[in-house]
């Protein structure tokens, strides 16, 4: 067994500086690595790349980077919650690259599985498809899009081991499995860490051997951006 | 004229048993709440889960259990959660069977613009693209006309594309309408809507053959 194990997320954050890029899992707010978020407000790392879902929300999730000017540019599919985000781009303080979802799930999965590139329906005839090739199969349009490149890849899972096996829970796995392994080094913070062998390998969403640093979190919110219920009957 | 309920419940009918279905945002949302309790259907909503059920009671809510507008959810019995690759697996590979969205306009040859007004609102995309592009059976669920009365149903969208060549069917406030090579094919009226109504609200090219049903 190889460890993975570091003990804060200080450690688990080691290395990562001005100007990178980082793959965020998450969401919406559901399945976002929060102790790391934290972190990096703390560390106060600039110009930064963020690839992720979604940008938070104006004062939680990646919302906290945004309003502390922490990054240069956000790469995502929709970013509609968040009127400090809507701010900067408008201003033109943020660089914004907004990507089809299943595009942006695919880039991840092709860097973590070794596929330079692919072929998607998605975004063909529109502006996403500008600059890019295209290609008929079977009579169908397709646009190439590219593997993402990134310095870290930064996820959120339920439990993991001191290997770095992952589980998710419910749709907080969202994007994180796909952003396993598809940077130079991923940093897993779970809300419970056991010790290698605790976890039945029929159940590991993601082998550990996608994941360098594993780190337990601590003090979760788990915001709900949008609370929805009937009534008790 | 149809208000958003009755829009969503006219979509209901479409919806066959043994579908998959992606509902998108708005409208689409409230199809759920109409379809047949006979038939067996599966909702799959795109951030990673099939068989999607309703809100949770109140006190029952689960941060980790939310559909892709960000709504609290449950799950029904024989649900599964899956990652982002394998949800939008099974969108490109069209395994989903019918896919319900709104738009902002939709042109006589089926291109579709809802992601982006420029200079005012970008909000992104989310998955549509992905959608309209990869679906077989896609329904617009929308108004007729804008908040200022101008027709959605356009000759050419003005507005950023989602997809091209994509739309099916569409269902308004108004009429029920499949877009055809000739361009909008009209198919029912809503109650008490006349055909005058319709050919005023719509800007594309209007085909209209024989007797126009009022909707059931």
């Amino acid at each position: 067994m190889i460890t993975k194990t570091v003990n804060s997320i200080q450690e688990a954050l080691e290395g990562v500086s001005d100007g990178m890029t980082l793959l965020l899992g998450g969401f919406g707010l559901c399945g976002i690595p929060e102790n790391a978020i934290s972190e990096l407000v703390r560390l106060g790392v600039k110009d930064l790349t963020c690839i992720s879902n979604n940008a938070g929300v104006d004062d939680f999730g990646l919302g906290l980077l945004l309003q502390n000017r922490q990054i240069k540019k956000m790469v995502a599919s929709y970013v509609g919650e968040n009127d400090e985000f809507e701010r900067q781009m408008l201003s033109g303080e943020l660089e914004v690259e907004l990507i089809p979802q299943g595009t942006l799930a695919e880039r991840c999965r092709a860097a973590q599985a070794g596929f330079p590139a692919f072929y998607t329906p998605a975004g063909f005839g529109t502006e996403v498809a500008e600059g890019k090739e295209t290609r008929a199969f079977d009579g169908k349009m397709y646009v190439l899009e590219q593997a993402v490149k990134a310095d870290f890849s930064i996820v959120k899972a339920w439990k993991g081991d001191t290997s770095g096996n992952l589980i998710f829970k419910g749709t907080a796995r969202n994007f994180n499995p796909n952003m396993c392994g598809a940077a130079n080094i991923t940093i897993a913070e779970v809300e419970e860490l056991v010790p290698a062998g605790e976890l039945d390998p029929n159940q590991i969403h993601i082998p550990g051997i996608f994941v360098q640093r594993i780190v337990q979190g601590s003090n979760y919110e788990k915001r709900i951006e949008q609370r929805t219920t009937r009534p008790q009957p | 004229m149809l208000d958003k309920f009755g829009i969503a419940k006219r979509i209901a009918k479409e919806v066959k048993n043994g579908y998959y279905v992606n509902l998108g945002i708005g409208i689409p949302t409230l199809v759920a709440n109409f379809v047949r309790t006979d038939i067996e259907v599966e909702f799959q909503s795109e951030n990673g889960i099939l068989g999607m059920g309703p809100f949770p009671f109140e006190g029952e809510e689960d941060a980790d259990l939310i559909n892709a507008g960000k709504q609290t959810i449950t799950a029904l019995p024989g649900a599964s959660y899956f990652d982002s690759a394998t949800s939008f697996s099974m969108i490109r590979g069209q395994h989903v069977d019918l896919t319900i969205l709104g738009a902002m306009e939709v042109s006589e040859d089926g291109d579709i613009a809802n992601w982006k007004i420029p200079g005012r609102m970008v909000k992104g995309m989310g998955g549509a693209m992905d959608l309209v592009a990869s679906a077989d059976n896609i329904i617009v669920a929308m108004m007729h006309t804008n908040k200022a009365g101008a027709s959605k149903l356009l000759k050419h969208c003005s507005l950023p594309l989602t997809g091209v060549r994509c739309v099916k069917k569409i269902v308004t406030n108004l009429a029920v309408l499949d877009v055809t090579k000739d361009g909008f094919k009209l198919l029912e009226r809503a109650p008490n809507v006349s055909i005058e109504q319709i050919k005023a609200a719509t800007d594309g090219r209007l085909v209209i053959e024989g007797e126009i049903p009022e909707m059931i």
